[in-house]
């Protein structure tokens, strides 16, 4: 499946909710959920500071797609944190420096990456794309 | 007076609107308060009829203005009871304040191996200032420690007081805690050694009335923001005697007497501290705060702001795996709090969702976190407009936050 089809997915799922209170249950739950980051990538070397929440990330490369591990202190933002793997991970840099991750929006959970909540999920989308870009990068130059 | 709380809530036109479909609760006021339509419309006539800039202009206009300037000092001087208006200067707020004294004091009075006391509690705003002096000029910076309470120990503060001490700069009442400071206590002791004292009254202003001349503190420090006037404006109360001590703190106009490219003689106080054009319309504004807070009176407003501490008090504790961090036997509305399975990201996104607006994180005491071996806390800080009705709906919001984290 594509990023966008992925994405779609998603929303069909959040269209579902009544109230706020279902959505955000269910954010709860998929935070308890998701296989966690292996305790060893929990370091300060691949942690992102937000201001309150904090995220760990960690990526590796393997034929041609990038795998992306993460964890949060906090469980709301793991949640989100595991909808954003759910599309961006296991893809190749080129399908994660284009994708524009609108469905946060869609969703309802735009402000939840605005860069003035600082729960470090703006920096975690942004180390992904750096990432991606890094492993473009060494991708090219492997080929040239 | 009789207390009216919703005469009061009708003066706020912020108070009136809904988040998410409920009345919108804020419990943010630490941080900083909403404002009532005298100060509001105070900010908006200064800009539509009279703004000018003052201090030099021969007209009409500039008269009245700087007339209307320099009545507010002989206002705050009186709501604090200063001895004379000069003896107020403004700022941008109480961060400025203290830079001013940290960086003039230090200059002329602080010396290698001195040492400065601030306390365990203070605000980022009343420690920075005082490393980067003390850096400066090779001094210490000390710490006086609290209990787990959240209170000064008093018996330690007398024994760190001693003949190297240049200044104690302590919090009023603290911003992540709520603790009312013993501070005169604090001053008199200082002052049996002859150290000043500077006090950060920044959480104190709305809440508490403050008489710096029976205080006797050296300086006194507050924001207007936080008492109802408004953003970017603030007084550093001084003694004239140090005042005319210490060194100007910025160079620029109003502040001087005489320039020529040799040198500079500066102007009288309180001119010598305000250097530049000064901010006008938000010191009128802060005037009208002051009208609102006197038309209520601080009696009035610390009764009402018990009750609604004592009220909180009583439900709060009966929610389950609560923790409150700041239960000193004296105390301002505030409740600062931790669940002790739930981050506090998680409680505060709850509560904006309740409609309730709360702050999360270290609330810039980042030491008195450590102290606590916490990375912050969820806080609630009321204000005299706050009712016992939005307190229901924090405490159903909270209730909320344990059923959907079980
Ligand atoms: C105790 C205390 N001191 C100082 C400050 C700094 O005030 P301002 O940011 O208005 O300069 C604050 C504000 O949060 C405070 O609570």
């Amino acid at each position: 499946m594509s990023i966008k089809e992925v994405e779609s997915q998603v929303i069909s799922e959040f269209e579902m909710f009544d109230d706020w209170t279902d959505k955000y249950n269910y954010l709860i739950e998929l935070g308890k959920s998701i296989p966690a980051i292996d305790e060893k990538y929990k370091q300060p070397k691949y942690l992102i500071k937000g201001c309150q929440s904090q995220v760990w990330l960690h990526a590796s490369y393997q034929n041609g797609k990038i795998q992306f591990t993460a964890d949060s202190d906090a469980l709301i933002t793991k949640g989100i944190v595991s909808l954003l793997l759910r599309v961006l991970s296991d893809r190749t840099p080129d399908e994660i420096i284009n994708s524009d991750l609108n469905f946060i929006d869609k969703i309802g959970l735009k402000d939840h990456l605005s860069p003035t909540r600082a729960n470090g999920l703006t920096n975690m989308i942004k180390q992904i794309k750096l990432y991606a870009m890094a492993f473009k990068a060494k991708n090219q130059k492997n080929q040239g | 007076m009789d207390f009216d709380i919703q005469k009061i809530r009708s003066q706020f036109p912020a108070l009136d609107q809904q988040i998410n479909k409920k009345p919108f609760v804020y419990f943010d006021n630490a941080a900083t308060t909403q404002k009532p339509k005298i100060v509001i419309k105070r900010l908006i006539d200064y800009y539509n009829n009279e703004n000018c800039n003052i201090h030099r202009g021969d007209y009409f206009l500039s008269r009245q203005a700087t007339e209307a300037y320099e009545n507010t000092r002989k206002t705050v001087q009186s709501f604090i009871n200063a001895h004379q208006s000069d003896e107020i200067i403004f700022t941008r707020g109480t961060t400025e304040s203290v830079n001013l004294v940290a960086s003039s004091f230090s200059k002329k009075f602080v010396n290698k191996g001195d040492e400065v006391l601030i306390s365990a509690m203070e605000h980022h705003s009343n420690i920075v200032p005082w490393q980067l002096a003390c850096k400066e000029r090779d001094a210490q910076l000390k710490v006086i420690p609290i209990n787990k309470n959240g209170e000064i120990i008093m018996e330690e503060y007398y024994k760190m007081l001693n003949e190297k001490t240049r200044i104690v700069a302590v919090t009023h009442v603290s911003n992540s805690m709520g603790t009312i400071n013993p501070v005169k206590q604090i001053i008199d002791a200082a002052h049996n050694k002859n150290i000043p004292v500077l006090i950060d009254g920044a959480q104190a202003m709305p809440h508490l009335e403050v008489n710096v001349s029976e205080l006797d503190c050296d300086f006194y420090c507050f924001s207007g923001h936080k008492m109802y006037g408004p953003m970017g404006v603030g007084v550093l109360y001084g003694k004239e005697e140090w005042l005319n001590q210490i060194p100007p703190y910025q160079g620029g106009g109003e502040m001087i007497n005489e320039v020529t490219f040799a040198k500079t003689t500066f102007n009288k106080l309180p001119f010598k501290f305000e250097a530049g054009t000064p901010n006008v319309a938000d010191v009128l504004g802060l005037e009208k705060a002051l009208t609102f807070i006197s038309s209520i009176g601080y009696k009035n407003i610390q009764k009402y702001e018990k009750e609604l501490l004592q009220y909180t008090n009583r439900q709060i504790k009966n929610i389950d795996k609560i923790k409150l961090i700041g239960t000193a036997g004296k105390k301002t509305a505030v409740f600062s709090f931790l669940f002790d399975d739930i981050h506090p990201y998680d409680t505060g996104v709850i509560l904006d969702k309740m409609g309730v607006a709360v702050r999360t994180g270290h609330h810039c005491t980042q030491p008195l976190m450590d102290f606590f071996e916490i990375p912050g806390t969820v806080r609630a800080s009321l204000a005299v407009y706050n009712t016992k009705e939005e307190i229901d709906q924090f405490i159903d919001g909270l209730k909320m936050v344990r059923k959907m984290f079980v």
